[in-house]
C-alpha cells in the first residue's frame, strides 16, 4: 500500500538517520580528509601553498623497511586471530553445550570481565605478571597480551551461533551414526562458521593496528606499522606519510577480508 | 476498557523526543564559549617541567591573582602541532632553541617585551643573545633553563663510575641499556659515538651501523620521564641516556641510585626559552609569568625541592646549596665543554634521521 510504504520510509530514516549521520560524521569525514592529506606534499597544518604528490606512497614501495612492518603486522594479527580461536572455540563449546544453569551466568561474567576495565591498565598489569618471568620485552609477550584483550570478542561471537544449534539436530546425527569426531567436523563446525568468521574479522582487524600492547609489553621487539605511523605524527610532522602508511594498511586489512569472504559465503551456502 | 485514541502515538513520541535531543545537541554545540582573558593563562609545556609546581602557581597567583591553566606535550613536533591547531589557545609556551625558530618563522609566537622581564639583563648572554631564540633582531623566547642529555647510570652497579660513551655498547651490560624513542636523540648519539657532528653527520650509513650495534644491548626503550622512573626503579635496565634535569629530579625527588656523566666523547646540550604565543588571550598575563619563572627565587625553590635543569640566570644557579644534585651535574665546565648544542633541522634530515631509526627498530625486532 503507498501510503503504509511512505510512512514506513519516513520512518526508517527517522530512526537509521541519526546513527549514519554519526558514521560519517565520526568515520567517512575523518577518513576522507586524512585519504586527502596522504597526497599531500607538505602537512596540512603548515601555511604553505597546497601541491600534490605519490611520493609518499612511493616511499612504501621504495623503502622495504615499511613492507616489513607491514608484513609483521599482518602476522601478528594472524597469530592473535588463530591463538583466540584455538582458546576461544573450545570454551564457547563448552558454554553452549555443556555448562548449564546458574554455572553458565557466573562463566559469563568471568568472560565480560576484561571488558570492564581499562585496556591500559591491563596492559601494564601484564608487565607486573610477566616480568618475574624474563617474558617481558618479548614478541610471546606481546601476543600474550593481545590474545588475553580480544578473547571474549571469540568466545561471545562463537558461542551465539552455537547456542543456535538445535540440540536436535545433533541427537539426529547421533543416531544416524556419527561419532563424535564426524559430528563435530560436518555438523557442529560447518553450523557454527557465522559466529567465527564474526569474531575472527573482529579481532583480525584490530589486533593489526595495534601498537600500545606491543610498545608496552614488547619494547624494542614490539615493532609494529602503527609504531611508524606514530613516528610521522609525533617525531617528523609528516602526517602525509602518516596518512599514506594508514591507509595502505587499510587497503591490505580490505584485500584480505576481499580474499576470504566469497571462501566463507560458499561454506556457509548450504546453511 | 482502554483508550486506544490516545493523541500520543508511539510514532509521535519518537519524534519528539529526537526533535529534543537534537535541539539540545546543537544548542550545546553551538554555544559560543567565553573567553575570560583577565586573570588566567594557558601555559604549554613538559609535564613536571617546572611551570606546573604546584607551589608555584599558587604564589603565583597569590603575587598577580593570575591563575595557571596547563597543557601539556610529549615532544616537540607536538608542541608545534598544539601551536598551529589551536591559535589563541595558550599564552605562554615553552620552547626548545632547536625550535624557537620554527615556531617563530610560522608566526606561532610572538616578540617578546623584554622590558616586562626584570631579569633579563641577568641571564647568561651567550643563551639570552642567543640567535636561536631570536628573529629579525627581536628576542622571541627568554631563555629560561638549560641542560644536557647525556648517560644516567645505576650507582650501585657501576663502580667506578664509566666515563666512556661506548659503556652503552660494552658487552658487560647486555640487556642492560635503554635509550630514548626518539629518532634525533638517537642519531645524535650515535653520531657522538662516531666522533661527528651529532647536528650534520656527514657519514649517516656509520651512524645507521653504530645503531645497529646496539641490538643486543637493549633491554627497552624509554620515551617518558615517569616511564624512564618506573623502569629504572624495577631494574629494567642500569645504564641509558638521559636528560640532566631529569637526573637531578630522579635523585632529589624519588632517591633514585642515579649518576650522571657526560662522556668523554662529548654529549648532547639544549636550552630552552619560554615564548609568548601569538594571539595569546593574555599578553601582560603571559610576560609576568614569564618574569616569574626566571626569578632566583622560583628556580632555587624548584631546584631544591624538586630538581631541575641549569637556570640561564647565573645567580639563579650560585644560590643553590652546594651539595645540590643539579649544581654538580651543570657546574662541571669541563663537562660543558664537551657538549655539542642541538641546532635546528630541515625536515629532510629531520625525515632522513626518523627513516633511519624506524630501520633501526626494525632491526631490533627481528
Amino acid at each position: 500500500m503507498a501510503v503504509a510504504d511512505r510512512r514506513n520510509r519516513g520512518a526508517i530514516l527517522a530512526l537509521t538517520g541519526p546513527a549514519y549521520l554519526w558514521l560519517t560524521a565520526t568515520i567517512f569525514l575523518p577518513l576522507s580528509a586524512m585519504l586527502y592529506c596522504s597526497f599531500l606534499a607538505k602537512s596540512p597544518l603548515v601555511p604553505a601553498p597546497v601541491s600534490y604528490t605519490l611520493r609518499h606512497y612511493e616511499a612504501f614501495v621504495d623503502k622495504s623497511v615499511y613492507q616489513q612492518l607491514m608484513l609483521w603486522s599482518l602476522q601478528m594479527g594472524a597469530i592473535v586471530t588463530i591463538c583466540c580461536l584455538v582458546i576461544g572455540y573450545p570454551a564457547a563449546l563448552a558454554l553452549a553445550k555443556v555448562i548449564k544453569g546458574r554455572w553458565r551466568e557466573a562463566m559469563f561474567l568471568m568472560v565480560v570481565l576484561p571488558f570492564w576495565s581499562n585496556a591500559l591498565v591491563r596492559t601494564f598489569s601484564w608487565t607486573l605478571v610477566l616480568r618475574p618471568f624474563d617474558l617481558l620485552y618479548s614478541y610471546p609477550a606481546v601476543i600474550v597480551g593481545l590474545v588475553h584483550s580480544y578473547l571474549p570478542y571469540m568466545i561471545l561471537t562463537c558461542y551465539i551461533s552455537l547456542q543456535a544449534i538445535d540440540d536436535s539436530v545433533i541427537e539426529a546425527a547421533r543416531s544416524l551414526g556419527a561419532r563424535s569426531g564426524a559430528l563435530f567436523r560436518r555438523v557442529v563446525f560447518p553450523m557454527s562458521l557465522p559466529g567465527v568468521l564474526a569474531g575472527s574479522a573482529l579481532i583480525f582487524v584490530p589486533a593489526v593496528g595495534s601498537f600500545m600492547e606491543p610498545r608496552i609489553l614488547g619494547g624494542a621487539k614490539g615493532a609494529t606499522l602503527g609504531m611508524a605511523v606514530e613516528d610521522q605524527f609525533t617525531v617528523t610532522a609528516n602526517w602525509p606519510f602518516g596518512a599514506a602508511l594508514s591507509f595502505l594498511m587499510l587497503g591490505a586489512v580490505l584485500l584480505i577480508c576481499l580474499a576470504v569472504y566469497p571462501a566463507a559465503r560458499k561454506r556457509m551456502e548450504g546453511l | 476498557m482502554s483508550k486506544t485514541n490516545s493523541r500520543i502515538t508511539r510514532r509521535r513520541f519518537v519524534a519528539g523526543a529526537g526533535a529534543i535531543g537534537l535541539g539540545a545537541a546543537t544548542g550545546v554545540l553551538a554555544a559560543p564559549r567565553i573567553v575570560r582573558a583577565e586573570g588566567k593563562i594557558t601555559v604549554l609545556n613538559w609535564q613536571g617541567y617546572g611551570t606546573d609546581e604546584a607551589w608555584a602557581v599558587e604564589a603565583f597567583k597569590k603575587a598577580t591573582g593570575i591563575e595557571v591553566v596547563h597543557d601539556y606535550f610529549n615532544s616537540e613536533p607536538e608542541m608545534i602541532t598544539k601551536l598551529r591547531t589551536n591559535p589563541g589557545a595558550y599564552d605562554v609556551v615553552l620552547t626548545n632553541s632547536a625550535w624557537n625558530g620554527v615556531a617563530s618563522g610560522e608566526e606561532l609566537i610572538q616578540a617578546i617585551d623584554t622590558s616586562q622581564i626584570k631579569h633579563f639583563a641577568d641571564l647568561n648572554p651567550s643563551l639570552r643573545d642567543s640567535a636561536l631564540l631570536a628573529k629579525d633582531g627581536k628576542v622571541y623566547g627568554v631563555s629560561w633553563v638549560w641542560g644536557m642529555t647525556a648517560i644516567a647510570y645505576n650507582t650501585e652497579k657501576f663502580n667506578p663510575a664509566p666515563d666512556s660513551v661506548e659503556v652503552l655498547w660494552d658487552a658487560k651490560n647486555a640487556k642492560r641499556v635503554s635509550v630514548r624513542d626518539d629518532a634525533v636523540e638517537a642519531v645524535s648519539y650515535g653520531a657522538i659515538a662516531t666522533g661527528q657532528d651529532m647536528n650534520h653527520p656527514k657519514d649517516i650509513e656509520k651512524v645507521k651501523a653504530k645503531l645497529l650495534e646496539l641490538k643486543p644491548q637493549i633491554a627497552t626503550l624509554w620515551s617518558s620521564e615517569d616511564e624512564w622512573n618506573k623502569l629504572f626503579q624495577s631494574g629494567t635496565f642500569d645504564v641509558s641516556v638521559y636528560w640532566s634535569g631529569s637526573a637531578a629530579r630522579s635523585k632529589t625527588n624519588y632517591k633514585l641510585p642515579v649518576g650522571y656523566m657526560v662522556p668523554k666523547e662529548g654529549g648532547i646540550g639544549w636550552f630552552d626559552g619560554l615564548a609568548v604565543a601569538s594571539n595569546a588571550p593574555n599578553n601582560s598575563g603571559a610576560h609576568e609569568f614569564i618574569n616569574y619563572m626566571v626569578d632566583p627565587t622560583f628556580y632555587v625553590e624548584w631546584a631544591t625541592k624538586v630538581g631541575a635543569p641549569a637556570s640561564a640566570n647565573p645567580k639563579a644557579n650560585d644560590q643553590l646549596p652546594a651539595e645540590d644534585v643539579g649544581r654538580q651535574i651543570h657546574s662541571d665546565q669541563a663537562a660543558i665543554k664537551r657538549l655539542q648544542f642541538m641546532a635546528p633541522l630541515t625536515d629532510e634530515e629531520r625525515q632522513t634521521f626518523s627513516d633511519l631509526w624506524t630501520e633501526v627498530k626494525a632491526e631490533f625486532a627481528k
